[in-house]
């Protein structure tokens, strides 16, 4: 369970998040959309704790992880995959994935079911990440995700310049992760990828809420879309 | 005498002047290449490794060796703590920005120099090497067509500085080591490669960078310990290595270790041959002169990566 409770954000003296809030329900996949701008990332930095809040609250599963440095909220369960992924470049995909699994202190098993997810990932194991293909970089970054055992998991978007079979395969990773009961926070920009895994869709603009709808209206009446967006 | 011997011997004054530099500069280093930072009190460091052991191996009496072996292993703790104390109470506080960091550094470095001041004295002081046998070098020569070995007059060396070469040489594979092959050491360049993903993952990147400072100064402190047999306490001693460790950092490439240890050797040794041959000065301008000249054709360094 994620809830973003007001949440104001600054960077220095330009304010990009006005009292945004959200909440993301276990075995529920939000999709935030937005222009470009609009704090669609801030947002997921927020959450992370990496950008100070200056007034709200952001909890997960009760804790509120705005009270805890940044280095303690991956610990209560969030699972962040960033924009442009930010692999650790010149280290191999085993070191990679062992920073993920660091975190909650998972054992064998839990590496095991990842890579189950992304057996990909086990034949280049012990290549540097820097070296992979953009869509096995793009694996590699859930897959670390996914190794601290997220109760939350934050997407920013994944599938960005991808080729459909990867999309297709990151999208089937995301519906298997909402089926384990996990809260998706999802960022993309393409409504179609949105519409087919989104439960609920919520607009921001300008860093402040516009409604948050279920998806099937959206998927029902096209125009909603059109309306925030301007596409 | 042919310039043979005279090479050798110049060659082995470099490397064990590259021996010392190359611990300097990778503390250095390391704490450039994890923390972005520039720490111009490196050398203060390094100088206050070496008024410790002075103190250390004057408290301990018996047999010179075993007041150097504790120094040996108490200085570089020491001032590995005060250089985290430092961190924790000063860098942090100022987020690590690279400018202020610059000028709070430049900060420490006259605390420490003047506090040495009024407590050490403004003399130079000499730690009695732990063994130290003069060993005599052969040279080749060719009588009758045949080579034969025979041993010049003056051409020697002491046990004690190809004792300075192995002991660093064990440091640096002991540092490799660390980074390359521990838990720690992973968090290390995790750190180094993006903050913000090491804090997305759990790594408490405040005290990563702490001990990174405290590994840093406590490499130059260890230099300077394995130095003072040969070159006095002074507590003005710090500006040299200062100055050498940022010339072999930026040959060699910001934040790379092996090419920073690579530009150690290349400085220190040309530094002992152009000094014997020429002077120490010329040694001098000429390593500023190739600075310039790696600055200009190849900014980020022989080894450096090219910034994304």
């Amino acid at each position: 369970m994620l809830e973003l409770d007001g949440i104001n954000v600054a960077y220095g003296k330009a304010q990009v998040l006005r009292d945004v809030s959200l909440s993301v329900a276990p075995g529920e996949i939000l999709c935030l959309l937005g222009r470009n701008g609009a704090g669609k990332t801030t947002t997921m930095k927020a959450i992370m704790g990496l950008l100070p809040l200056m007034s709200g609250r952001v909890v997960v599963n009760g804790t509120a992880v705005s009270d805890l440095p940044a280095h303690k909220v991956p610990a209560v369960g969030v699972g962040y995959v960033p924009q442009g992924r930010r692999l650790f470049g010149e280290l191999t995909v085993a070191q990679n994935l062992e920073i993920g699994l660091r975190v909650r202190r998972g054992g064998p098993e839990v590496l095991d079911g990842v890579l189950a997810l992304f057996p990909r990932l086990a034949e280049r194991w012990s290549q540097r990440a820097q070296t992979l293909s953009g869509g096995e970089q793009q694996m590699l970054a859930t897959a670390r995700a996914l190794c601290l055992q997220p109760s939350v998991l934050l997407l920013d978007e994944p599938t960005e310049g991808l080729q459909p079979s990867m999309i297709e395969a990151i999208r089937q990773v995301i519906t298997v992760m909402r089926d384990r009961g996990v809260a998706v926070l999802l960022v993309e920009q393409r409504v179609d990828a949105v519409l087919s895994v989104a439960d609920r869709v919520a607009f921001i603009e300008n860093g402040r809420n516009l409604e948050t709808l279920p998806a099937e209206a959206l998927r029902a009446d096209h125009a909603i879309v059109e309306r925030h967006l301007g596409v | 005498m042919e310039i043979g011997p005279y090479l050798m011997l110049a060659s082995l004054e470099g490397a064990v002047t590259a021996a010392v530099l190359a611990l300097t500069a990778v503390g250095l280093s390391l704490v450039f290449g994890v923390m972005r930072v520039v720490n111009v009190a490196h050398g203060e460091f390094f100088m206050l490794g070496a008024v410790l052991a002075w103190w250390v191996t004057g408290l301990i009496g018996g047999h010179p060796a075993l007041g150097f072996a504790m120094a040996l292993v108490l200085v570089p703790v020491l001032v590995a703590g005060i250089a985290v104390a430092a961190d924790m109470t000063i860098l942090k506080r100022i987020a690590y920005d690279p400018e202020r960091t610059i000028v709070a550094t430049i900060g420490i470095l006259y605390i420490i120099q003047q506090v040495t001041l009024m407590t050490y004295g403004p003399e130079a002081r000499p730690v009695t090497p732990p063994f130290n046998t003069r060993l005599a070098l052969p040279w080749v020569e060719f009588a009758d067509g045949a080579p034969r070995l025979y041993w010049p007059w003056g051409l020697s060396t002491t046990s004690y500085k190809l004792g300075v070469i192995a002991a660093a040489g064990g440091v640096l594979v002991g540092v490799w080591a660390l980074m390359a092959r521990t838990r720690i050491g992973l968090l290390m360049r995790a750190t180094q490669l993006d903050r913000d993903m090491a804090l997305a993952f759990g790594i408490p990147v405040e005290r990563v960078y702490a001990l990174v400072f405290g590994i840093g100064a406590g490499l130059a402190a260890l230099a300077a310990v394995l130095i003072v047999p040969i070159q006095q306490a002074h507590y003005l001693m710090g500006g040299d290595p200062l100055l050498l460790s940022f010339i072999v950092v930026i040959i060699g490439g910001l934040g790379s270790l092996p090419g920073t240890v690579l530009a150690a050797v290349l400085i220190g040794l040309s530094d002992g041959i152009i000094s014997v041959f020429f002077s120490p000065t010329l040694a001098k301008i000429l390593a500023t002169l190739l600075v310039a000249l790696v600055l200009v054709f190849r900014p980020q360094g022989l080894f450096g990566a090219r910034p994304r």
